[in-house]
């Protein structure tokens, strides 16, 4: 499903001495089966901008299109219901929506609320108890006695389970050790390609934007500012840095590599396998010389 | 989506209310409840709501805000006002519609006491959105402290409403995080059956009580390890202070009692 914001403009609390505007003009098209990343300092209105995806805000001006569906200040309830299940959202922390009895019961809870009959549920939870790496006596332990990191699955699962079409990653890895970061990323990734799922990853990591997606939204205060691929996106530091945005590791360091020889290096190296890969080039070309 | 709720929630401003001793109006607030209760005629009611309006319109706080901030409750209010219209039965007959009838003393009892009820939730908003938590509970504390000789506990009482106060919002947002989690994972409040939508809180409230007790003990322990001892010999940092404005609101409360008894019909 093709997502495309028109001018969509958000304030909240509207009409109270607490109005606060979040979200001016945003524009944006995210194409089916693709893999976007959006990226931006704290307060810069992403996780405003997610709450747009799925009908948990509606815009207060402009138009939010999703699929077949237009979201506008006055779409009803009722509507949102039928989009909800289609988007999925892993918020952050979403270990803190945990509350069943049961793991399987946890999970089972979004599909069940969209109408698939239980015994499927269930068998979905079990399918994917083991795609998280959970072991398998989980699903009938209570999810309150699982460590953090085994929570953080549980809860991804529970919104894995009603199979959306898209998928929104709201920081799905903060608070993680560095190699359960790894993997969840990794599975993400895996089922964006296998499920062919239209994937939205907001993250403050340059290096995960970099690595995953196809395409970058930077947001700053409130406006979507640049819109590209990421090749486009991390080539220009100095338009990041006014918008507080640093580099992703690797291209940081070809930065300075080139400073040091003299010359660019071709390429901008998203990954550290790619930027391993140009230094090599470069090297045997510098030997040949 | 809780964001319209205005109860319990500070303003921050500078007029007249906002600036008074949290100790004076604390006190105002407590004895005008109980002065409500003296009214009894429509002179007294409607000089009982016209106050409240002046202290609204002192305080700054517009109108509109205050009223959708406080709807929840006038739906309450327009309850118990249907409630006498239907049901007492005293006095000559307004109006009969076949299936029931509405009696002149049920309209009176369920105005007056529609009246009775605004007042006190206007006048104790007003109270919340012109002073900070703070305030109210080092008001609080300072007011009772005489009840310390009978053994009440008055700091640590102090301590844990300013604990519940401050704490307020963080629990508001939290629900309104966690309601949006479940929203988004096909959760539904706004239909289906009572019993239905009896059983969707629920994975609102579970989250919730976990988190809260959390938050209770990490609170506790950044408490301790910062060497909190309860209130003995503790000093504070806010002084309160009282000011001739203070003193002139509890006038103005003395003038409005008597002429409360000056109006007041006769028993």
């Amino acid at each position: 499903m093709d997502i495309s914001l028109q001018q969509v403009g958000y304030s909240y609390a509207k009409g109270t001495p607490f109005e606060k505007r979040a979200l001016f003009e945003v524009n944006a098209s995210i194409e089916s089966g693709s893999y976007t990343a959006v990226i931006g300092h704290t307060g810069s209105g992403k996780s405003t901008l997610l709450l747009h995806l799925n009908g948990l805000l509606k815009p207060t001006e402009g138009v939010v299109r999703i699929g077949n569906v237009s979201i506008t200040a006055d779409t009803k309830a009722k509507e949102l219901k039928e989009i909800r299940r289609n988007v999925g959202i892993v918020f952050q922390f979403p270990e803190h929506q945990l509350f069943e009895e049961t793991v399987e019961k946890d999970i089972m809870f979004g599909p069940m609320n969209f109408g698939v009959p239980a015994e499927e549920a269930r068998q979905r939870a079990h399918e994917l108890i083991k795609l998280l790496g959970l072991p398998e006596d989980v699903a009938q332990k209570s999810p309150f006695d699982l460590s953090g990191g085994q929570m953080r699955r549980v809860a991804i699962a529970g919104v894995l389970a009603f199979k959306p079409s898209i998928l929104i990653l709201d920081e799905p890895t903060a608070g993680l050790d560095p190699r359960g970061r790894k993997e969840i990323m990794e599975l993400f990734n895996k089922l964006h390609k296998e499920e062919g799922l239209t994937t939205i990853l907001v993250t403050h990591s340059m290096e995960d934007a970099a690595m995953y997606a196809d395409q970058v939204l930077v947001m700053h205060e409130g406006r979507s500012v640049i819109v590209g691929t990421p090749e486009e996106v991390f080539a220009d530091a100095e338009r990041l840095k006014s918008f507080r945005l640093g580099l992703p590791r690797s291209v940081a360091f070809q930065r300075d590599f080139e400073k040091l020889i003299g010359r660019p290096l071709g390429r901008l190296a998203l990954t550290e396998g790619q930027l391993a890969s140009s230094i090599a080039a470069a090297l045997k070309e510098e030997g040949e010389r | 989506m809780l964001e319209k709720m205005i109860f319990g929630r500070y303003v921050p401003g500078n007029s007249f209310v906002h600036r008074l001793d949290p100790r004076s109006k604390l006190l105002f607030i407590f004895l005008f409840i109980i002065a409500v209760f003296l009214a009894n005629n429509t002179m007294t009611y409607g000089l009982l709501l016209a106050f409240t309006l002046l202290v609204i319109f002192i305080s700054r706080i517009r109108l509109y805000f205050l009223f959708n901030g406080l709807k929840p409750i006038l739906f309450l209010i327009v309850f118990t006002l249907l409630m006498h219209f239907l049901f007492t039965k005293e006095g000559a007959v307004l109006l009969d519609l076949k299936i029931f009838k509405i009696y002149e003393e049920g309209v009176r009892q369920g105005i007056f006491i529609s009246i009775r009820f605004l007042v006190l939730v206007l006048m104790t908003t007003v109270l919340t959105l012109t002073t900070s938590p703070i305030s109210i509970t080092d008001g609080m504390e300072t007011l009772l402290n005489p009840l310390k000789r009978v053994k009440l506990p008055v700091h640590e009482l102090a301590l844990m409403m300013s604990i519940a106060l401050r704490f307020i919002p963080t629990l508001m947002d939290e629900t309104d995080k966690i309601l949006k989690a479940q929203l988004a994972r096909g959760s539904d409040l706004t239909s289906g059956t009572i019993k239905e939508r009896i059983r969707a809180v629920v994975p609102l409230l579970v989250p919730l009580f976990v988190s809260a007790f959390k938050r209770a003990e990490d609170l506790a322990i950044a408490m301790e390890v910062r060497g909190y001892r309860g209130g003995e010999g503790r000093t504070r940092y806010r002084q309160l202070n009282w000011q001739g404005r203070d003193t002139l609101v509890i006038i103005i409360f003395i003038v409005l009692v008597a002429a409360l008894f000056w109006l007041r019909g006769g028993s």
